[in-house]
């Protein structure tokens, strides 16, 4: 864990301190339960998000996919009566298929990320409204399927299982991320893609992948939101998702430049965006004012990051300049 | 150490600028330590010392940017403890630097009068172009520019950027020019004309500090050569006691033999390795190339920047594709669709640009080393630290590369160390095909060395050699053969009795040779 990573955790759990003291709600199971189960359907969408994030991209079209194949989902499951598994493993496709369009485009027709996912947000918002011909998607009356039920919405020991798979694949993810063949290329083409490329890495493949992987993860997190919603209107479900997972790997450390990040520092930065959340909630904020307090506190965040660098530097300068000194008066 | 060789006119002027015992430390270095020197008006200085000799730290306090901890420097009959950035540039000292600060979107008139345009009477301060155009056109006159004052500067070459930049220094009325290696960048004819603008300067009164690695040009231009060690000053040459042996030796304290070494007697060519039969490249793209490589040799590549020599190694490694013609590796047929084809087969680019190509400055010593065979450091697709450690240690005993530890991030390094990084890089692989594009700019002299020590160690060893070099001692000194380009083709190509700088100009500029 980085100091980076521990300053944050320090943070949550100061700004839980004090929630926690003025509202003692804060620490009821119930709380906690409710607020971990948004942090694993957050965090999962988040991951995918660093992923991109790291190789310099980003990827704009996250609500909207995660509106597009939640909607595709119980459309499946509900009217189509697909077998939810096979549901399941379609959708996670499809999230593949689309962050390979994705990747292709920004890769080898050499588009803007920008350009290609913003275009994708506009455009998977619009098809999923068309589907449902504006209207909502969800489940008949009495519609049940326990197995699938258990694993998105279910808990084991007290525990929602959303947070579990999110752990479970922070974990995979994490070694992929920081021990990986794959992960030190997406790092050395955040840092610097010409001479990645200049070393014989396949950049583009590399890129690729890293937008696949956010499609999966998005499509996963689209049937987790699904199943937690149960009805979904496509109009408004999902927006600013995007942002929501962008905030959390700015939180997390990650330069929106590439290169730079670690998978604990955008879990760290989900965990305290929903701390925030909750915060609003429990302490009797208006929530019209939910975007300003969480804006406010990313702000904070960065601010008070780079600022702490430049003290640092200063610091190092000003430590060696008296050892120097010291070792001139020695002689 | 005397000053009896300057002209007489220099002799009986006082000195326009003159440093005593100025003396600079950094945290744990001592940059400048006691160092005197004197400029006279209408002198050539040259100004020359290895990497870290303290000729930054010198420039910076002549620019005011940085104070001096002790020492005078007296502008013009007035004694300073320090300049400020003002005070050193309404003295009448300009500079040009290495790295141009050209406004490449704007036109020429606009560079030089940049925020202190004329203006028109009114309200809406509007640019007064025409009495701008009149201002610009005698300085454009004076460094005997061949260009108007409305061409866009994007469209000029180096050295045509470089005379703007004089003509800015001019048009602030500078007394002292000080430019920091001009012509590093530089292809051999237009260091001519940049030389011929510091003559010109010179017959205007105008005193010049003239930093350089090139040795034979500051032979050629310079009136008195200074040179840097360590801080101190090692020597001062007169006019007729400049040489490029003599330069060396005061810069290192002692004689290089790596010259002589690499200029043997010719080996026996091995069989070709890399053979380009009638290649086009984007940039040239109607003029087909063809060469062979041979195993154990190195082989020069010499031309004008801009003749196409980059792009040729460009297609060679893979990173663009060609338009036409066909590759061979040992006789077979090669496709490349990209660099990691090319690295795939052995064939190896130490790039022109070291910080944006060459290496990840931000990554370490040895993450920079394994990553172009980072699956051979890895089990199971999981990074073996340990694996990457050796095999960057090894590179750094071997090539003396000088860090703390391979964990050291390469970004710290000096460019020499920089560059024997993206040079291990490859060793660790075994090359069967080296390609060096200007492997030296920018290094200092014991580094070069060094490198050229290494290039033939891998050409003994039977590699393919193929440098790019717009130095023409380097090309000479270094090849077995040179192929020389001209706009896009190769215009000949010199055996070992044919070398000569005359040879290797001509063919640059498409004549035959003597």
């Amino acid at each position: 864990m980085s100091k980076k990573d521990l300053g944050l955790l320090i943070l949550i759990l100061v700004v839980g301190a004090i929630v926690a003291i003025i509202n003692p709600r804060f620490l009821l199971p119930i709380n906690l339960a409710n607020t971990s189960n948004l942090i694993g359907l957050f965090g999962i969408l988040s991951i995918g998000q660093a992923f991109v994030i790291i190789t310099g991209g980003i990827e704009l079209s996250v609500g909207s996919v995660v509106a597009l194949l939640g909607t595709l989902f119980i459309d499946f499951i509900a009217v189509r009566e697909v077998a939810w598994p096979l549901a399941f493993v379609l959708i996670l496709v499809l999230g593949a298929i689309i962050g390979l369009v994705h990747g292709w485009l920004i890769t080898r027709l050499k588009l803007q990320p920008f350009v290609v996912t913003l275009c994708g947000l506009l455009i998977y918002r619009g098809v999923a409204r068309f589907y449902t011909a504006d209207g909502t998607a969800g489940f008949a009356f009495g519609q049940n399927f326990p197995d699938l039920e258990f694993l998105t919405a279910g808990r084991s020991y007290g525990v929602p299982n959303s947070f579990i798979a999110l752990i479970v694949i922070s974990i995979v993810m994490w070694v992929v991320l920081h021990r990986s063949v794959f992960g030190r290329y997406l790092y050395a083409i955040g840092k610097n893609e010409e001479a990645a490329k200049y070393s014989g890495i396949r950049t583009g493949r590399v890129v690729m992948a890293a937008y696949v992987i956010c499609g999966v993860l998005t499509a996963l997190s689209a049937i987790y939101f699904a199943m937690y919603t149960r009805s979904i209107s496509p109009a408004s479900h999902g927006q600013f998702y995007e942002l929501y997972a962008i905030a959390a790997a700015v939180l997390g450390g990650f330069s929106l430049r590439g290169g730079e990040g670690s998978l604990i520092g955008v879990i760290l930065g989900t965990v305290l965006l929903q701390e925030l959340q909750n915060l609003v909630n429990l302490l009797g904020i208006p929530s019209s004012l939910n975007f300003a307090v969480m804006g406010g506190v990313i702000l904070i965040g960065v601010l008070v990051d780079q600022q702490w660098g430049v003290f640092r530097e200063r610091r190092l300068m000003v430590d060696a300049t008296r050892k120097s000194a010291a070792g001139a008066a020695a002689e | 150490m005397n000053y009896s060789d300057t002209s007489i006119a220099a002799s009986v002027t006082a000195p326009f600028l003159s440093l005593e015992n100025v003396r600079k430390t950094y945290p744990g270095v001592v940059a400048l330590d006691g160092f005197s020197m004197e400029v006279r008006p209408g002198e050539v200085i040259g100004l020359v010392g290895e990497n870290g000799a303290g000729k930054s730290t010198l420039m910076k306090i002549l620019g005011g940017v940085t104070t001096p901890d002790s020492g005078t420097i007296t502008v013009d009959g007035t004694a300073h403890d320090r300049l400020s950035v003002e005070g050193s540039l309404g003295s009448g000292i300009a500079f040009v630097h290495q790295e141009l600060n050209l406004f490449d979107n704007l036109d020429v008139a606009a560079n030089i009068f940049f925020g202190r345009e004329p203006l028109r009477a009114g309200p809406f301060k509007l640019v007064d172009r025409a009495k701008l155009r009149t201002m610009v056109a005698p300085l454009l006159k004076r460094v005997g520019a061949n260009f108007s004052a409305d061409t866009q500067v994007a469209t000029l070459s180096l050295a045509q950027q470089q005379m703007v930049e004089i003509a800015k220094a001019l048009s602030i009325e500078a007394r002292l020019v000080i430019l920091d290696e001009p012509t590093s960048s530089l292809p051999l004819a237009e260091t001519d004309k940049l030389l011929d603008v510091i003559k010109a300067l010179k017959a205007d009164g105008i005193s010049v500090i003239f930093i350089s690695h090139r040795l034979h040009e500051v032979e050629r231009v310079a009136d008195r050569v200074v040179v840097l060690r360590d801080g101190m000053l090692a020597g001062t040459l007169g006019k007729h006691d400049i040489g490029h042996d003599q330069m060396v030796k005061l810069m290192i304290g002692r004689m290089l033999k790596e010259r002589e070494k690499a200029s043997e007697a010719a080996r026996a060519p091995g069989a070709v390795a890399l053979s380009a039969k009638a290649i086009r490249t984007p940039a040239y793209p109607g003029r087909p190339v063809d060469l062979d490589v041979r195993r154990g040799e190195i082989l020069g590549l010499a031309g004008l920047v801009g003749s196409g020599r980059t792009e040729l190694a460009r297609v060679f490694f893979g990173i663009d594709s060609k338009l036409g013609g066909a590759l061979e590796l040992d006789g077979k047929p090669l496709a490349l669709a990209s660099a990691a084809d090319a690295v795939a087969h052995g064939i190896f680019l130490v790039p022109e640009d070291r910080k944006l190509t060459g290496i990840l400055l931000d990554l370490s010593i040895a993450e920079n080393i394994s990553l172009p065979n980072l699956p051979a450091h890895a089990r199971r697709s999981l990074v073996s630290t340990s694996a990457e450690t050796a095999t960057a240690e090894k590179q750094k005993s071997n090539l003396g590369i000088k860090a703390p530890s391979v964990q050291t991030r390469t970004g710290t390094l000096s460019g020499g160390n920089q560059q024997k990084v993206v040079l291990g890089k490859w060793l660790a692989m075994n090359p069967k095909v080296m390609i060096l594009d200007e492997p030296t700019r920018g290094i200092d002299i014991g580094a070069k060395a060094e490198i050229y020590g290494l290039m033939r160690a891998l050409a003994d060893a039977g590699v393919a050699v193929l440098m790019i070099s717009s130095d023409m001692e380097e090309v000479i000194g270094v090849s077995d053969r040179i192929a020389v380009m001209h706009e896009g083709q190769i215009s000949g190509i010199l055996d070992k009795d044919g070398f000569s700088q005359e040879n290797v100009l001509l063919l640059a500029v498409g004549k035959q040779p003597k």
